[in-house]
């Protein structure tokens, strides 16, 4: 067994214990929050017998770990239960708002990876230049504001002002597209709609911007400072001793270390993202996952919450199995020291 | 005499800052002849680095730094040199091995595939089959067991040591005229030092090979070196073969020098004086072995 296969199962070991742990935190800090789901759920004026069928229904007067029981029972059969918000299975729901959400957070962390890391590189190659001055310019902005900030200001510009994208939503209504995958890229695809696919990737991008921007920043503010980092060490002047091209220095000798601390911060502001998108999404009007998680909060839709909070942990935990394999593949040292266990 | 390997005559460097200009060598000249071993001694700050990494060409790009003076390789003049003819010198005519041997190494590539970088610096089309074997037969001439593994591993899997002999053998690989070591091993034990000291020792004479040796360790430099010339705040100040040197140190701070190595006999950390305005008298020079043309 190779020692990257081997790293990949332990990974998932461990992300499946993790994810039952969140599984019971979120499970019962759910329901020891003030307020009666029940009585959210049915209004006002409803009379007492129904919201006490409606608890009933919902194991909410049996003891919480049986009600855990229950729910794992349900879990293994895949469902979630009922969202008290939509009336509809929660599965339903989070199939319906996550590709939407993953599409965003999917491109924005692109973005970040495919304007982040050059900037990076560039501002350390010419480092106290004017390339390095604007990078660092240009980063610092990107982090210092909030993503919903750069929301409203790059749709007033490119939106309103010059009008070179779509104010918002994910599609224009006048393209009927099956939903397969639920990805509108895809779907658009393999609808073979090229037209479609254009307006659909030209809702996306003012959002996926505004998500990447602060993660812009950071990769190429961290690429910058680890690559000036490693110009410093002892193997770089080695390199340049034996007359090595500048350039083959800079990727072989300087970048490829540097990327390593790099991808860990990328993959864990990756992963936040998809919390962080509700603000944006919000701004954007775009139906995604986040700003379904904060409306089935704010009503105490316990199912839903349970749902959502699980399925979000699940994409964090796939995500740092990917960049953990990432760096394993870049850093010899810990693809290595996977053999001693 | 034939042409030397290296010929340094009045050598300056100043560094401009933003409070100055501050002024590093003061006029060094110094010659390497061919196959000869010379140790360049003095204390940190002294000038000895920046004198390699000028023979190498590094410190010319730095920005705000001036040269001048005559630095003569093979018979070249190497300031007249353009760019790319003093690139293609570095890693194949003169090479440079470093302080400290592993972490002079890159740490995500395996040693066998930086001496494929290394041996292409001098046969550019060679191929991964033809450079491991060249490469095993470098690292069997350093008495490295097990080539084949230590190829296939990364700088971190080695020890010292190990390192140390795979830095011989790099900088040896493209059978360089000049090979530079600044402080080598200063870094490793002093048990595996001397031995690795040995070994080069014993390479460079195979090979024929001229070596500047760096170094702050007159021990060291009595072992490994056939004449000596001792640095002082960018100031040559003695010049002489080994024996004659270590026999009879005549400049005041070479004496000092000498005084500052422990005994095991005892006697505690000697006293020697910070600086004294002895320690800038011209340069000594040995007799038979002069630095023609004037010193200084």
């Amino acid at each position: 067994m190779s020692s990257v296969t081997r790293l990949i199962l332990k990974r998932l070991g461990i992300s499946l214990i993790v994810l039952i742990g969140v599984s019971m935190l979120i499970f019962t800090i759910a329901r020891i929050i003030p307020g009666d789901p029940a009585r959210i759920a049915l209004g006002p004026s409803a009379s007492p017998e129904q919201v006490e069928v409606l608890r009933e229904k919902l194991h909410l007067n049996e003891p919480l770990p049986l009600q855990y029981g229950y729910f794992l029972a349900d879990l293994a059969r895949g469902d979630l239960g009922v969202s008290l918000y939509t009336n509809r299975p929660v599965t339903a729901d989070i199939a319906q708002f996550l590709p939407a959400t993953l599409e965003l957070v999917l491109l924005a962390g692109t973005m970040m990876i495919l304007i982040g890391l050059p900037l990076g590189i560039l501002s350390a190659r010419y480092r106290n230049s004017w390339i390095d001055g604007t990078v660092r310019v240009i980063s610092i902005l990107g982090v210092s504001a909030p993503s919903f900030v750069w929301a409203v200001i790059l749709m007033l510009l490119f939106a309103y002002f010059l009008p070179l994208f779509p104010v918002a939503g994910r599609i224009s209504d006048s393209y009927a597209i099956p939903s397969v995958t639920g990805f509108l890229l895809v779907d658009t695809l393999a609808a073979g709609n090229i037209a479609a696919f254009a307006n659909a990737l030209s809702h996306l991008v003012l959002p996926a911007f505004a998500l990447a921007l602060s993660g812009i920043g950071q990769a190429a503010r961290l690429t910058r400072a680890n690559m000036v980092e490693t110009y410093g060490r002892p193997y770089i002047e080695m390199a340049r001793s034996y007359g090595f091209p500048e350039r083959k220095i800079a990727r072989r000798y300087a970048f490829r270390p540097s990327l390593i601390p790099s991808l860990t911060i990328i993959g864990l502001d990756f992963a936040a993202m998809l919390g962080n998108a509700f603000l944006v999404e919000a701004v954007f009007a775009w139906p995604g996952l986040s700003r379904y998680g904060v409306a089935v909060i704010l009503r105490k839709d316990l199912n839903a919450i349970v749902g959502t909070v699980l399925v979000i942990s699940a994409m964090f935990l796939i995500v740092n199995i990917i960049v953990d394999i990432l760096i394993a593949i870049i850093n010899p040292r810990i693809r290595l020291s996977q053999r001693s266990t | 005499m034939s042409e030397p390997t290296l010929l340094i005559r009045d050598l300056h460097l100043s560094f401009r800052t933003y409070t100055g200009i501050i002024d590093v060598l003061h006029g060094i000249s110094l010659h390497i002849a061919k196959g000869e071993r010379v140790a360049l001694v003095g204390e940190s700050g002294s000038g000895k680095s920046v004198t390699a990494r000028l023979i190498i060409g590094l410190l010319q790009m730095a920005r705000g730094t001036r040269v001048d003076g005559l630095l003569q390789f093979e018979g070249r003049d190497l300031e007249k040199l353009s760019q790319s003819e003093r690139h293609a010198l570095r890693g194949t005519r003169m090479s440079m091995i470093f302080q400290d041997p592993t972490s002079s190494l890159n740490p995500v590539y395996t040693v066998g595939a930086q001496f494929h970088e290394v041996l292409r610096r001098s046969a550019p089309g060679i191929g991964k089959t033809q450079a491991m074997e060249r490469a095993t037969a470098l690292l069997d001439e350093v008495l490295i067991p097990d080539p084949a593994r230590v190829l296939a591993s990364y700088p971190f899997q080695l020890s010292g040591g190990m390192n140390q002999r795979v830095m011989i053998a790099m900088a040896l690989a493209n059978e360089p005229s000049l090979l530079i070591a600044d402080e080598p091993g200063t870094a490793l034990d002093v048990t595996v030092q001397a031995q690795t000291l040995k070994l080069m020792r014993d390479v460079v004479t195979r090979h024929g090979t001229s070596v500047l040796f760096i170094s702050h360790n007159l021990g060291v430099v009595r072992e490994f070196a056939d004449r000596v010339y001792v640095i002082y705040k960018g100031r040559l100040v003695e010049q002489a073969r080994t024996d004659d040197l270590f026999d009879n140190p005549q400049h005041p701070y070479t004496q000092a020098l000498m005084r500052a190595i422990p005994r095991i006999t005892g006697g505690g950390i000697p006293d020697i004086e910070e600086a004294s305005e002895r320690f800038h008298e011209p340069l000594i020079v040995h007799e038979s072995c002069g630095e023609p043309g004037g010193a200084r």
